[in-house]
């Protein structure tokens, strides 16, 4: 029996041993969870890209509370993951009191492009972009001259999708009319899909037609019942048109995929700093596929592929919510 | 306002009272026999994933209620082994269940069906669908009493109709049978009730597993009637809502319609920004609204409007004299 627990202790050790000189990198998903359909799956859809293309592997962790985001980043540090990959806006204060502490790992976090810290790469998005480009669509999708947005937890980044939306609908027609909702000011509201359902019937006896939802697994809830009441809905991060198809006019594409995809490729040698994936490098789209092909028109097409190569350019400027914490289209 | 936005508003209200109501109604059983239960929160979660299961893999929702009723009851059952059989803290076995629900449900939920703990999307008979009432209809374009019957009373899955008929049934089974006699005797003084030769331990079960069943259909109706299909977490707190309302409610099952039916207004409000700022000219945070159930229960709590008594054994695990 000793003998037997010696040999097992031996074998752990040189399995552990093994896993920290490969340096896998690692992926830490936020409170979503890996499979929200949406902002995490992105995340998870690039990692396993990159896991396909060159046969290596990943350690990845869903979160179950804010406690534990420092705690895992050091358990991956620790356990010798290079670079560690998280996705979630809430990582920053955690990333910026760990990352110091281990030099030798780099880390990369998604929507979190203001650390200014030697071994982390800050990856944004220009989600306003896309969400202008939803937006007229949406308005042009309508058929009752209002479109609406639900949002999850009422943070900045979620204003400013609801800014950007509420931009491009106007932008199409300058006589729609708004109507902009958040699920909750907790973290709770990313996973409340009942209320998700309730803000979408409010939203259609006020006339909505098209409503576009940025709030997580509470978007489930909100496209469901844009489904079952028999209007169009807007997916979010991940391409959703598949989820009723015939029935979602599209989805904002957030490329999570391709930053986490990129991160992980670079390996070890991580290229540190701050970026933002906008329209202009692909970051950010709107999904077009067999399940909405019907929904648009190619003068809808039309129009919106002309403001995107617009905004690409630079000859037409979306204003970003983040930037003064006010919105032109839309007041909350 | 108009009087159509007023009924959606009411409508609203219905939907999102329904699963509180019942919840309430489970806890008032559970408390009035003197356990104390802030389990249902997980007891909803168990039952929401459960019945949103089995009705995608059977797709039959009666099938599915009832494995969300059992799921419920397990979980009920275990609650009542470590706080009427093991006489231990009731609390933290609720907490404990708590916890366990929201594990157990995406775990579970993980490994049938690899959607990161959800189930799939419910289709056709794997889901309550509204029920026409007969007539609703025809009087649809009755003024006043049109749009009242057929967009309000009529049109809710079958679940909303036994929550508010399980109103007046917990008032008769607690103030006309001889077993409501005792079960609220038995969370007032169980000891006079064991001197009067009932088993105390019976009726505290009777009294957990009622709760369980009503729990299982409030965790039903989320998944498979509000909802198609489970998403992790999703009873979001309405489980600590409804021990609001029953506390909101002193412990009085039609005091609990009111008190859920008010939250659930709070509720509906909070989806229409629009209709309040129209009411009272200015505009009002959604968040207020959210937390107004808790604010009105601590003004009760602390006796500024009534007292709030609750039964006087609650909490306390009995033990017999030797």
């Amino acid at each position: 029996m000793t003998l037997m627990t010696k040999f097992l202790g031996a074998a752990a050790a040189v399995a552990l041993s093994a896993g920290a000189a490969l340096a896998e990198p690692a992926l830490i998903f936020d409170l979503g969870g890996k499979f929200d359909k949406s902002f995490n799956e992105a995340a998870f859809a690039g990692a396993q890209r990159w896991a396909e293309e060159t046969g290596g592997t990943f350690r990845d962790i869903e979160l179950q509370s804010e406690a534990q985001r420092e705690q895992a980043l050091r358990r991956f540090a620790e356990a010798g993951a290079n670079p560690i990959v998280m996705t979630g806006f809430a990582f920053a204060d955690a990333l910026s009191q760990v990352a110091s502490d281990y030099p030798d790992t780099k880390f990369a976090v998604v929507d979190v492009n203001w650390l200014d810290l030697p071994n982390v790469r800050g990856i944004g998005f220009a989600e306003h972009e896309g969400s202008y480009l939803v937006g007229m669509m949406a308005a042009q999708a309508s058929k009752s001259g209002t479109v609406s947005f639900i949002g999850g937890m009422d943070i900045p980044l979620i204003r400013k999708f609801a800014c950007g939306y509420a931009q491009g609908a106007v932008a199409a027609d300058p006589d729609v009319k708004v109507i902009a909702n958040m699920t909750g000011t907790t973290p709770a509201a990313w996973n409340d899909p009942v209320k998700g359902s309730e803000l979408t019937k409010a939203q259609i006896s006020q006339g909505s037609d098209v409503v576009f939802a940025a709030a997580g697994g509470t978007g489930v809830g909100v496209l469901q019942t844009a489904a079952d009441e028999g209007i169009l809905s807007i997916g979010v991060d991940s391409n959703q048109n598949h989820l009723h198809p015939g029935k979602v006019l599209t989805s904002m594409l957030k490329r999570v995929d391709n930053a986490v995809y990129d991160a992980m490729k670079q390996g070890t040698d991580l290229e540190t700093g701050n970026f933002t994936m906008t329209l202009a490098n692909g970051g950010v789209g709107y999904a077009m596929d067999e399940n909405n092909k019907d929904l648009v028109s190619a003068e809808m097409q039309s129009t919106v592929d002309a403001a995107a190569a617009k905004i690409a350019d630079g000859s037409l400027t979306v204003h970003d919510y983040s930037s003064d914490d006010s919105c032109p289209a839309l007041s909350f | 306002m108009d009087y159509l936005t007023f009924i959606q508003l009411l409508d609203s209200t219905v939907r999102l009272a329904t699963p509180l109501l019942l919840a309430c109604l489970a806890g008032l059983f559970s408390e009035r026999a003197g356990i104390f239960d802030i389990g249902l929160e997980g007891k909803m979660l168990a039952a929401a994933f459960f019945s949103a299961a089995i009705a995608s893999l059977t797709g039959n929702v009666w099938i599915g209620l009832m494995a969300g009723i059992g799921a419920s009851l397990l979980l009920s059952g275990l609650h009542g082994l470590a706080s009427i059989t093991f006489r231990g803290n009731q609390l933290i076995s609720g907490v404990a269940i708590n916890f366990l629900a929201a594990g157990m449900t995406v775990l579970i939920a993980q490994d049938w069906f690899q959607q990161g703990g959800r189930t799939p999307s419910l289709v056709g008979g794997a889901r309550f669908e509204g029920i026409t009432l007969p007539g609703a209809d025809a009087m649809a374009d009755t003024p006043i009493i049109g749009p009242l019957y057929s967009e309000l009373i009529s049109g809710h899955s079958i679940l909303v109709y036994l929550a508010f008929a399980a109103v007046p049934l917990t008032w008769w089974l607690l103030y006309r049978t001889r077993f409501g006699l005792r079960l609220r005797a038995v969370g007032e003084n169980p000891a006079s009730v064991d001197t009067a030769g009932i088993s105390v331990v019976g009726l505290r079960y009777a009294a957990v597993g009622i709760c369980g069943i009503l729990c299982g259909v409030a965790g039903a109706y989320l998944s498979t009637a509000l909802q198609a299909g489970f998403v992790k977490d999703m009873s979001a707190g309405r489980g600590f809502i409804a021990l609001a309302a029953l506390i909101f409610a002193k412990w009085r099952p039609w005091y609990a319609l009111w008190a859920t039916l008010l939250f659930g207004l709070f509720g509906a409000l909070e989806t229409r920004p629009d209709v309040i700022e129209a009411l009272i000219g200015m505009k009002v945070q959604g968040q207020l609204l959210g937390a107004l159930p808790y604010i009105m229960t601590v003004v009760i709590l602390a006796g500024f409007v009534g007292k709030a008594i609750p039964p006087r054994a609650g909490g306390e695990p009995y033990v017999k004299e030797r």
